[in-house]
């Protein structure tokens, strides 16, 4: 029951002295001292994020604005699209969009958020990644961009179906914002970046803002009742409720887009027979594993070229699966044909949930596999995602 | 009177079978919990055994038998109430009762002051 102690070498988001004044337990996390949970703890915290609006930070996330050297947008757009398998040109301004940096095997380097600011492109990228992604990004794009981590800049999200009625009151404008748009925006004499998106399958903003202005902005939104803070704990049981992926648990290098079931934000620019097909690292392999194009009136899924897709599972009781759990076709099989990658507890759904990786032929939702638990095979079924349905505003 | 161990159970006697459970300072630790699973009615386990496990949201963490001896009763309230240990650990949310093969094991368990140091060394 010993936790590891924060050290010297743990950083501190700007907002650290509202977690402790708050009651967070604060824990190591990707280089991070940052809250698990507050006192309220995890289940209340996930509940109100569903019912109302959960506040989080996530200023440890690596915020990396890439600029062309030219002035010209399409200069970055183009040179972030040798990187990746999306469709980052079509990507109109004020827009964002989710995407996968990738290997030569076609392997994930990490996943990531993309918005396109007019006069240069925005990153998102996960806080334990975000070192690698720079370096990555500057030894491959430095002819024609540059690459600058936003260092004195904060991340917040708001999250939940009142997210807008509370935004609305700092800034009336945000109200337009459908997904997946994003925009500046002033908040309380701020000059902040919003995007209408977030990692919990609830409707919601992402609020970049200076270092500075976080700790009025986190104050000012925990005034209105309607919004509580949420630590790590919670983010991580909303986020595996919307089937959303974890990169280092779900996603890694030896992972494709397409065993991710991630082959939606393979932009169809980039598949075969698109005006920018391939061209990315991977390419080959990855756009192998893609069913070939079909003619219209063949309806329904062509057959993916992977061993292995990730799918949700759901065990039956009440024991949490977790991460690292083994999978088995039968009851009684010796070897294992799968593994879990994330599994917890469905706060929303009372029971528990995972996702892993099974060969394709276990994958249909209605599949029954096995794992074990403390020495005990436990039926699982495999499910499709998201657990719970997104409420993402696409109006 | 209660007694603790260094794994952070509490034991109480009542005539010669013990109730144990995980303390409030454990309880606090873990957040809350989701899912408790308990031995079997008769088991028996040694000093130390893995006994029980409980789970929080996020992660799964053992209970150990303090003191050797046989299983003869446990909470079935928690199969739908797992929270009743974060609400009353040392209360409803007790976990199983132990019949101790000897005894005198449970005088070699922590006090109230010696557990109280001991938690306030690990908060520190």
């Amino acid at each position: 029951m010993t936790e590891p102690r924060p050290t010297d070498e743990l950083k501190y988001t700007p907002l650290r002295a509202a977690h402790v004044r708050l009651g967070g337990r604060m824990v190591p996390f990707a280089g991070y001292e940052m809250p698990v949970q507050y006192s309220t703890g995890i289940i209340k915290e996930h509940l109100h994020t569903r019912a109302a609006a959960g506040l989080f930070d996530v200023s440890h996330m690596g915020q990396i604005a890439l600029r062309p050297r030219s002035g010209r947008i399409a200069d970055a757009t183009h040179a972030l699209e040798t990187l990746l398998p999306g469709d980052i040109l079509g990507l109109a301004t004020g827009r964002q969009r989710y995407t996968l940096l990738t290997n030569r095997d076609g392997g994930i380097l990490d996943d990531l958020m993309v918005s396109n600011r007019g006069d240069h492109l925005m990153l998102v990228v996960n806080a334990a990644r975000k070192a690698f992604d720079e370096t990555h990004l500057r030894s491959h794009l430095s002819d024609s961009c540059t690459v600058e981590p936003l260092l004195d800049r904060a991340l917040v999200a708001l999250q939940g179906p009142a997210a807008e009625v509370v935004l609305e009151t700092l800034a009336p404008e945000l109200t337009s914002l459908r997904f997946m748009d994003a925009r500046a925006v002033t908040l309380l004499g701020a000059a902040c970046f919003v995007s209408r998106s977030g990692y919990t399958g609830e409707d919601g903003f992402e609020i970049s803002l200076p270092a500075g202005a976080a700790e009025p902005l986190w104050d000012a939104l925990l005034r209105n009742p309607k919004v509580a803070p949420v630590g790590l704990g919670a983010r991580d049981s909303l986020r595996l409720e919307a089937g959303l992926c974890l990169y280092g648990a779900d996603l890694d290098e030896t992972t494709t887009p397409v065993e991710a079931a991630l082959e939606w934000a393979i932009g169809k620019a980039r598949r075969a027979g698109g005006q920018r097909a391939g061209g990315f690292p991977g390419a080959e392999a990855i756009l192998g594993q893609l069913p070939p194009p079909r003619p219209p009136e063949q309806a329904g899924e062509g057959r993916v070229g992977v061993t292995r897709r990730r799918v949700g599972l759901r065990p039956e009781g009440r024991a949490p699966v977790r991460a690292g759990a083994l999978l088995f076709r039968n009851e009684g099989d010796a070897e294992p044909v799968g593994i879990v990658t994330s599994g917890g507890f469905a706060v929303s759904l009372n029971m528990p949930i995972a996702m892993g990786y099974v060969p394709p032929k276990a994958a249909t939702p209605g599949t029954r596999v096995f794992t074990e638990i403390r020495g005990k095979r436990l039926g699982v079924i495999v499910s499709k995602l998201p657990f719970v349905p997104a409420r993402y505003k696409y109006r | 009177m209660l007694r603790f161990t260094r794994d952070h159970e509490w034991l109480r006697m009542e005539g010669n079978v013990a109730t144990i459970g995980i303390t409030p300072f454990a309880q606090e630790k873990l957040g809350d919990l989701v899912f408790v699973e308990l031995p079997s009615v008769g088991a028996t386990f040694g000093a130390g055994a893995v006994a029980a496990t409980v789970e929080s949201v996020k992660a799964a963490a053992d209970v150990y038998a303090p003191v050797a001896g046989e299983v003869t009763a446990v909470n079935d309230k928690l199969a739908e109430q797992p929270g009743l240990v974060n609400a009353e650990p040392t209360g409803d949310g007790w976990l199983f009762k132990l019949k101790p093969g000897n005894p005198a094991d449970v005088d070699s368990l922590l006090d109230e002051a010696a557990y109280g140091a001991l938690t306030a060394a690990e908060s520190a």
